[in-house]
């Protein structure tokens, strides 16, 4: 394989990782983001959940890309999606029922995370499986990193904890709010002016070079 | 007529749409067909520890169905539909109490839990929620927050002379404000919470400590 290839590989992958990542970038899917980022754990289990369906449904639309009339595309990636839902609510029951206490209602809403009918709209319906796969990989590992930016965030604020580990002295009392929708909000408003400022300085620098 | 864009017909839009519900009801009937043992045996194993939990002593349990006037009768197998009571059992096989399961609105959605009850004492001595959807570090309290928990290692439910109600029913305080073993000590931040808890376990106990304290003798003369 030639090295332009590669490089176009590595693309495909880090865009959603960092450049285009869904959350930071995109700001897509925040029903789950804001929902369940209110604790390391939580905010992991969505992510993981999130990047399962969202490989499983992107390889299986590249797969029918061309099967797929365009007229009849929207219902059948409806219908893809809610399926890899349905088989990971199964998967997530049969590994751990506290995950699947915790994570609640919003296994079932991942159907309606529009980056998941996003990528297969946008990317996979249009590309080669290999690269709806690695698409897929850097979306959902970019959506698990943002989910965890906020739950860490939240969890040590909220609950003074890491992972359920104490982090403070007795001393700490935790911040209610942060674990609560309010405090969601204001941390993912936070971390959208962080990644915007950082973007502002970045070009700034690249126009005086 | 439009020569430019591909058409495709109407048999190729219902194929695939055919095709693709096909291969989806496959992959889900396949999925829940390979996980139901396994998570049937998972909540089996919740159920049985949050018995043994809310059952201090308790190493085995026995399951008894609620026949319709009101005896009870070990079964291995709940028919659907009808109500169900544990007994637990410790080491030496002896009658240590009865788990009962309750529900009732919380304040987002319904509020299970389990709580144990020892004939002997006469009392609650031991409560587990099993499902609610309280608000994380306000109304989940009721599940986590010990000196909350206090109040069912010892929560007095003896009955009145007549044998068909509780002499005091179970009642809510303001926090700290207990007196009395049948009062219940809310939560300060979670008091709609621990009302939920509270209406629960009164409304329950007033049904089921008459029916067990009923049945205490037979449910031991079926356990030998």
């Amino acid at each position: 394989m030639s090295s332009s290839h590669q490089i176009m590989d590595t693309d495909t992958f880090i865009k959603g990782l960092w450049k285009e990542n869904p959350v930071f970038v995109q700001v897509l899917g925040m029903c789950p983001v804001l929902a369940v980022s209110n604790s390391v754990s939580n905010a992991l289990a969505m992510g993981l959940a999130t990047t399962f369906v969202l490989i499983m449904s992107n390889t299986l639309v590249s797969l029918l890309r061309n099967f797929i009339p365009k007229q009849v595309r929207i219902a059948t990636y409806i219908l893809i999606i809610a399926t890899f839902v349905t088989v990971a609510e199964y998967v997530i029951q049969a590994i751990s029922l506290e995950i699947h206490k915790a994570l609640g209602a919003f296994i079932a809403l991942i159907v309606v995370n529009c980056m998941i009918l996003g990528r297969a709209e946008a990317f996979a319906s249009k590309n080669t499986v290999k690269h709806s796969i690695l698409d897929a990989l850097g979306m959902g590992f970019g959506f698990t990193f943002a989910l965890l930016c906020l739950g860490a965030v939240r969890e040590i604020l909220g609950s003074g904890t890491f992972l359920g580990m104490e982090v403070f002295a007795d001393s700490f009392q935790p911040w209610v709010i942060m674990i609560l929708p309010g405090g969601g909000f204001f941390t993912l408003g936070a971390w959208l002016l962080f990644f915007n400022w950082r973007r502002e300085q970045k070009a700034k620098k690249g126009a005086a070079a | 007529m439009n020569h430019e864009q591909p058409q495709f017909s109407n048999f190729k839009m219902i194929r695939a749409l055919g095709g693709v519900g096909i291969l989806c009801g496959l992959l889900i009937v396949f999925t829940y067909e390979a996980t139901f043992d396994i998570i049937k045996e998972k909540k089996a194993i919740a159920l049985e520890k949050a018995i043994y939990d809310v059952l201090p002593g308790s190493s085995s349990k026995l399951t008894f169905q609620v026949l319709e006037d009101g005896s009870f009768k070990k079964t291995e197998h709940v028919e659907e539909g009808k109500t169900r009571v544990f007994a637990g059992l410790d080491d030496q096989g002896n009658l240590v109490g009865f788990a009962v399961e309750a529900s009732g609105n919380g304040f987002q959605d319904i509020i299970r839990v389990i709580y144990g009850f020892s004939h002997e004492q006469e009392s609650l001595v031991g409560l587990k929620v099993l499902e609610s959807k309280e608000t994380p570090g306000l109304g989940d309290k009721i599940e986590k927050d010990e000196q909350f928990l206090m109040n069912f290692v010892a929560l007095d439910v003896k009955l009145g002379p007549s044998g068909k109600e509780l002499l005091h029913p179970i009642e809510l305080v303001k926090p700290g404000k207990k007196t009395d073993a049948w009062q219940i000590d809310s939560i300060t931040g979670a008091t709609i919470s621990s009302k939920a808890i509270s209406n629960i376990l009164g409304k329950s106990s007033q049904v089921w400590i008459p029916r067990i304290q009923k049945n205490v003798q037979e449910v031991k003369d079926q356990v030998q």
